[in-house]
């Protein structure tokens, strides 16, 4: 079984999970065993195969457009680590 | 005594008024009491909150309410830590949800409420549902009530464990991978995970949404056919909920099962498979017979493909599921200058390894240059192994198989190399892969030590009527649900 490289510290930039230099390192070396199992699925000639991405086959589920109660906004904004009027508090993104 | 009964017994003597669902309640209270500082199956238990439903399920038996219309009037369920129970705590067994209380209840309480049932505690499990042996619980692993110094399976591992040392009648699992029956078998309880689409997802936190079913854990084969009837059913809360009929799943339990075509897929019976739990299945096979089931070896080809291919899925599904911890709308917030710092550190604080490993894993299967060659692939592997299902179910009924390779291993065994903990759920996977439902049921013990086996009999889509009643005709032929787990030692 091979083992891949793995970018951990740019995929985990991407995912955005601060990592420490040790969980780098640990994960890289597991993550690259984890992925050199995977290679299994080149085994096989996939050609002319149809993904599957849901195994009940339906589409388009859709409802009628109506307004319905929804939660109250207190009640939406019970968990919130900091909040003020009615909104979620966030450091600031534009200056 | 009565945390001890099957829901039809508690119903039984419910019924005759022999006893109160205050002191059914109060019997499963005081067994958490005496066994739950060793086992840890709960993470919280609002004892007040239990004993008020009890309470007023007792009004309404009082008051002259129908058992045919509430199935589960002063019966105490007890739900795992993954799915949402009005003002009650919702952790995922992880850290980055903080004190977070649920505001609403997900749907199959709502039903269960509805049915009567005295909905209580929260269950242990592998963070977020990724595990197999809930170690990676953020609060600490729960114990096999068989040998304490064992895993009970995961993800669903402290529903197991709190039905298997009667802390409660039944509960609540999930299963994405194998999370139910997994387990369900290492305990030696009943467990199922019914078709994707039989039971609404809404208030269950999302794993991996092609892959997620919530199903019932019990005792008997009966109780998780009582449990299925009453949590199922199309809601439109959740899309992918299927309008099929529910049937009254009990009542077809008991009929023959002459005749019924079972299919013995060659491919789960060698590899890492233990002689032992081959010997159980394949003496579970000749009781089969001897009931009247006509059973044949076939072929599932592509089951060595099922584990690459569920952990590029089931993470890639993750990675988009879990961005939504972001300590911005709930949970334990970690600050930062700006938002993406404050995203990173909250997640790099929040998550347990095996959450971070998955996500990362999950961004990279999906990251540009990538997709094609493992997530694109791995859904064309899926096609393939769901064909293999469905051809085989032209040819029979239902499908046996081992649910474990090996019984409960050790607490620590396989904790420090994920991709042995990921092998081990080898015989569970490929149902949720294909869709299809999937229960658990004891089959016997290995010898030393003593340690429960389970047997898996697969069905097809929206088959569980007749999964049920095969699973129960094997059950009620066989002693080895009545045993029950040395609890004091």
């Amino acid at each position: 079984m091979s083992v891949r490289e793995i970018d951990v510290r740019y995929v985990a930039h991407l995912a955005r999970i601060e990592l420490s230099p040790e969980e780098e390192r640990q994960f890289g070396a597991q993550l690259g065993q984890i992925l050199g199992y995977i290679e299994k699925l080149n085994q096989l000639d996939v050609n002319g195969i149809e993904p599957t991405a849901h195994a009940v086959p339906m589409v388009n589920v859709t409802r009628p457009d109506e307004i319905k109660p929804s939660l109250p906004a207190a009640e939406a904004l019970r968990n919130a680590p900091a909040q003020a009027n009615d909104l979620f508090m966030m450091p600031k993104i534009v200056e | 005594m009565l945390h001890q009964l099957t829901i039809s017994e508690l119903t039984g003597k419910l019924t005759r008024r022999e006893v109160t669902a205050c002191e059914a309640m109060e019997a499963c209270l005081s067994q958490i009491e005496k066994t739950d500082a060793r086992l840890h199956a709960f993470l919280s238990v609002d004892k007040n909150d239990a004993l008020a439903q009890a309470a007023q399920a007792d009004a309404a038996i009082q008051a002259g309410a129908s058992f045919a219309e509430q199935p589960l009037l002063g019966i105490p369920i007890a739900v795992k830590d993954v799915i949402a129970v009005k003002n009650q705590p919702l952790n995922c067994g992880s850290k980055i949800l903080g004190k977070y209380i649920s505001p609403f209840d997900a749907t199959v309480v709502a039903k269960m409420r509805a049915a009567g049932a005295i909905v209580f505690g929260r269950l242990n499990m592998d963070e977020f549902a990724m595990g197999s042996s809930t170690e990676n619980s953020a609060f600490g692993a729960s114990r096999n009530p068989w040998d304490t110094d064992r895993t009970p399976g995961g993800s669903s591992g402290g529903s197991a464990v709190a039905v298997a040392a009667d802390e409660c009648l039944a509960a609540l699992g999930s299963d994405t991978g194998g999370s139910i029956r997994q387990p369900a078998a290492l305990c030696g309880i009943v467990g199922l995970k019914p078709t994707y689409g039989r039971v609404s997802r809404y208030g269950l936190v999302a794993y991996a949404s092609s892959l997620d079913q919530i199903g019932p854990m019990g005792k008997c084969v009966a109780d998780t056919a009582i449990l299925l009837r009453a949590i199922g059913g199309r809601d439109p809360l959740d899309a992918t909920s299927v309008d099929e009929p529910v049937p009254d799943y009990a009542k077809s339990l008991g009929q023959s099962v002459k005749g019924a075509k079972i299919g013995l897929p060659k491919e789960y019976l060698g590899g890492g498979l233990d002689p032992e739990i081959g010997q159980a299945v394949q003496a579970a096979v000749r009781q089969l017979e001897s009931l009247g089931a006509e059973v044949r070896e076939i072929s599932l080809p592509h089951t060595e493909y099922a584990i690459a291919t569920y952990y590029i899925i089931a993470t890639a599904e993750a990675s988009a599921n879990l961005a939504r911890f972001d300590g911005v709308r709930y949970g334990a917030r970690v600050d930062g200058g700006d938002p993406i710092e404050l995203y990173r550190k909250t997640r790099g604080a929040g998550f347990g390894p095996e959450v971070k490993r998955r996500i990362i894993l999950g961004t990279y299967v999906l990251s540009t240059g990538y997709y094609d060659a493992y997530y694109l692939r791995a859904q064309k592997v899926r096609t393939l192994i769901r064909q293999d299902f469905l051809n085989a179910f032209k040819e029979v009924d239902a499908i046996v198989t081992p649910t474990t390779p090996t019984a409960a291993f050790k607490l620590g065994e396989k904790s420090q190399d994920p991709l042995q903990m990921y092998l081990n759920d080898i015989f569970t996977i490929s149902c949720n892969l294909a869709g299809i439902c999937g229960i658990s049921v004891p089959c016997g013990f290995t010898k030393y030590p003593h340690l429960p086996i389970g047997l898996q009999l697969l069905g097809k889509p929206f088959g569980e009527e007749t999964l049920l009643r095969l699973a129960h005709a094997y059950e009620q032929s066989t002693p080895w649900h009545r045993e029950r787990p040395p609890l004091q030692r």
